[in-house]
């Protein structure tokens, strides 16, 4: 049982980094033009930036 | 465009806004509404960006529009008429109509909640399981104080949709859905932490979290449904930007009709809408009034007629001196019957509604039952409590929550992709009830684009002087007879009328008509009183060749998909009437072509309110399909109303469903589609209460274990859904 000492804190955390992702793909406006962005993968011209 | 366009979608640009602030001096909204593919998102993008004094521009394929950065004086209309150019169809949306669209704060944090809460489910389900497999004694219990501190914040936070709704109902002293989720949620995380406190064996948190996600989820469903009902309907009222040729001095100026002010003088160009009330101070022209009293004959305007907003200008160019501008102007004092028809809408008990009546009550009784009846029969206090609990737990309205926004978001995505966009929430509900359906005529069965009756029965020479003529004007109805090429006469061969039409030397006197001169004598095609002809009865115009005058008759071209949609409603079973406020010949040569008996001609537009209320009083639940200004207050009193994309705003605000494509075809198959959408929800009412009669029975016996509440809510969940997206 000793191990539960490290395994919850670890689901825990990773968990944590899924909520915070989530939020920041909130954020940064990244469900703004699911389509486009769906569609933009197949475009030529490179654009690093998802915005405007 | 699809209904995948999540409201925090929108909430996007208008962050971005603010961000970009510095980079252009201009932000201008387009609609694209013909782009599909990642070749017209790089193209479009290309376009714009080659074009002089634009300094960014992006597409959303979702919303199917451009956001364009560009320096100051850059015309928006410049850039939708070059874009159009190039073969991507693209419309000015006025920026200040879409800025409400934009910011969706309430859907972004309905998702950061509904995101924070299955994130804090998940977790606490872990644990959970770990107990229900089995852990005893100190593990169980440092399980649950861990579930507590997860779920207690996340309570506090994701819930507060809940309690805040539920807290106003309280207030007004009512009862809604609210009421027992919050008790539920705040219930089962209370005496959780109580049992986790004293040791106990069960803890509910993971039913409490699990509640909270699912109902959040419906609610999100929900807003996402009507938000993208809302940014389309206000896109829509977009792309009529509010703004009219101001005249000062020697200038005309672009400006915003808001601004405009009694006894402004106002330049109105063949082709545009008036866009106040006023009246005319110089030039001819004929004017269509068929969006305002439904007759499909232009009339003749000069100097001293009176205009009202939302008129059409056929012809000449004219000077309007405005009588009533914004809030006063004709347009504007529908508003009235606006909020009339929204109250009598909101009468409407839904079907969520009339669950939540029975439910709520319900389930409060059954839970204070239940206390009581253990508190009498054991003595104890803590055992009736846990049981009360986990009665309200049990009987928790996820399903019921989920039941109704699953099968509106499926419904309403169908009949999007169809072209039908859902204004009103309750709306799909009273189109499944409609048994009996009132067409309008111009503008909604027809195009209001007129058409010349039988060609070939015209003297081929007249025909040619009458196209060659009608090459000189603008007009709707020289543009039909230019149009004709009867392929039986050679001599009418589009070349040799081009030539002929040359040589006329023709020229149009705006509100009369064109006239021409063939070796000295004079032509005339016209108004039959200016013509000199003797009018005969419906849309004509009249030829006067010198030696004799003919009539070019008229009809209306029916609208695509008229008749298959008379068809099919009548294959339903409804009775379809048209009423209209034209001449009894047009109306009856229109019923026969789409294959409606019932109809009535010259209804002024209080008779056709009268004539739904007398339907409505003897008993009959009517549909209405208008989209004249005419019909704005018979649409509001009918049991649902449709109106086309081409209404004016005033029309389409009042009607619940608005057809965003050209076409009637999707009109019989909504009801359709209503109607399996009220059968679904009324089979998820069922599902969810059959859960109830089996789960009920074992909480109140106090044999209900957290791992029976939460096996009973996921499954009841998922069933609704799952039958909700047959709908698909």
């Amino acid at each position: 049982m000793q191990v539960l000492v490290f395994l919850i804190p670890i689901s825990l955390f990773l968990g944590g980094v899924g909520l915070v992702a989530f939020f920041w793909t909130l954020k940064s406006s990244q469900y703004d033009d699911p389509e486009g962005d769906a569609h933009r993968i197949l475009s030529d011209e490179y654009d690093d930036s998802p915005a405007p | 465009m699809s209904v995948q366009a999540c409201p925090a979608c929108s909430a996007g640009p208008m962050a971005e806004a603010v961000a970009q602030a510095g980079k252009g001096d201009q932000k201008v909204m387009l609609s694209l509404p013909e782009i599909h593919c990642a070749g017209c998102i790089s193209g479009v993008e290309r376009s714009l960006m080659a074009m002089p004094g634009v300094r960014n521009a992006r597409v959303n394929l979702t919303l199917k529009r451009a956001t364009v950065d560009v320096d100051t004086g850059i015309q928006p209309a410049d850039l939708a008429t070059a874009l159009t150019a190039r073969g991507y169809t693209a419309h000015e949306l006025d920026a200040g109509t879409l800025a409400a669209t934009q910011t969706d704060n309430r859907g972004r944090e309905l998702l950061m909640r509904l995101g924070v809460a299955g994130f804090a489910m998940m977790n606490v389900m872990l644990l959970s399981v770990a107990v229900w497999a089995g852990a005893a004694d100190a593990t169980r219990d440092m399980f649950h104080w861990i579930s507590a501190t997860i779920a207690i914040p996340t309570i506090a936070f994701s819930g507060q949709p809940f309690f805040r709704n539920a807290l106003s109902a309280l207030k007004a002293a009512r009862l809604n859905m609210d009421v027992p989720i919050s008790l539920a949620i705040l219930l089962a995380a209370g005496m959780s932490i109580y049992e986790t406190a004293m040791h106990g064996e069960h803890a509910y948190f993971d039913a409490a979290l699990s509640l909270t996600f699912f109902l959040l989820a419906g609610r999100y469903l929900d807003h996402r449904t009507r938000s993208v009902a809302r940014s389309a309907a206000e896109e829509l009222a977009a792309l009529e930007v509010p703004r009219a040729l101001k005249i000062t001095g020697d200038t005309e100026t672009m400006t915003p009709i808001a601004e405009l002010a009694v006894g402004d003088l106002v330049r109105v160009l063949p082709g545009g809408r008036v866009p106040v009330d006023g009246i005319i101070t110089t030039g001819n022209s004929e004017i269509d009034r068929s969006l305002l009293t439904g007759e499909s004959l232009p009339v003749f305007a000069g100097p001293d007629t009176m205009l009202s907003a939302g008129e059409v200008n056929l012809t000449g160019a004219l000077t309007v001196r405005v009588t009533a501008a914004g809030e006063d102007s004709t347009l504007h004092r529908l508003t009235d019957l606006v909020a009339i028809a929204e109250t009598t809408r909101n009468r409407y008990t839904s079907l969520a509604d009339k669950a939540a009546r029975i439910y709520a009550p319900l389930v409060h009784l059954l839970a204070f039952g239940a206390f009581l009846g253990w508190l009498i029969g054991t003595g104890d206090m803590r055992l009736s409590i846990n049981i009360a609990v986990a009665v309200l737990i049990i009987t928790c309205p996820c399903a019921l929550g989920l039941a109704v926004p699953a099968v509106t978001t499926a419904a309403s995505g169908r009949l999007f992709r169809q072209g039908m966009l859902i204004k009103n929430a309750t709306a799909l509900e009273r189109l499944a009830e409609v048994d009996t359906v009132v067409f309008d005529k111009t503008g909604t069965l027809t195009q209001g684009r007129p058409q010349l009756v039988d060609p070939g029965s015209y003297a081929p020479d007249d025909l040619a002087l009458a196209q060659a003529l009608a090459r000189g004007s603008s007009h709707p109805l020289a543009a039909a007879l230019s149009e004709v090429v009867p392929d039986n006469l050679p001599y009418t061969s589009p070349t040799q009328v081009r030539q002929l039409s040359d040589s006329l030397l023709q020229h149009e006197i705006p509100g009369h008509g064109v006239q021409g001169d063939l070796n000295g004598q004079t032509l005339r095609l016209g108004r039959a009183d200016w013509v000199g002809a003797d009018p005969v009865v419906g849309t004509a115009t009249y030829l006067d060749t010198g030696t004799h005058t003919v009539a070019f008759r008229f009809t209306d071209s029916l609208r695509e998909g008229a008749a298959e949609a008379v068809a099919g409603l009548k294959a339903q079973g409804k009775t379809v009437i048209l009423l209209s406020g034209d001449h009894p010949s047009a109306v009856a040569d229109i019923a026969a072509r789409t294959g409606i008996d019932a109809f009535e001609a010259q209804v002024l537009p209080d008779e056709k309110v009268a004539y739904i209320n007398r339907l409505r009083d003897s008993g009959h639940k009517v549909l209405m399909v208008g989209d004249g200004l005419n019909d704005t207050a018979a649409l509001a009193a009918a049991h649902a109303s449709i109106s086309p994309a081409s209404a004016l705003e005033a029309t389409r605000v009042v009607s619940d469903i608005v057809l965003l494509g050209n076409t009637l075809t999707p009109l019989a198959d909504a009801v359709l589609t209503a109607q399996s959408a009220t059968r679904r929800i009324k089979e998820n009412f069922a599902i969810a209460a059959l859960y109830n009669s089996i789960a009920i029975p074992i909480a109140l016996i106090g044999l209900a274990t957290p791992l029976a509440a939460a096996l009973a809510m996921s499954a009841s969940s998922v069933s609704v859904s799952l039958n909700a997206l047959r709908l698909r």
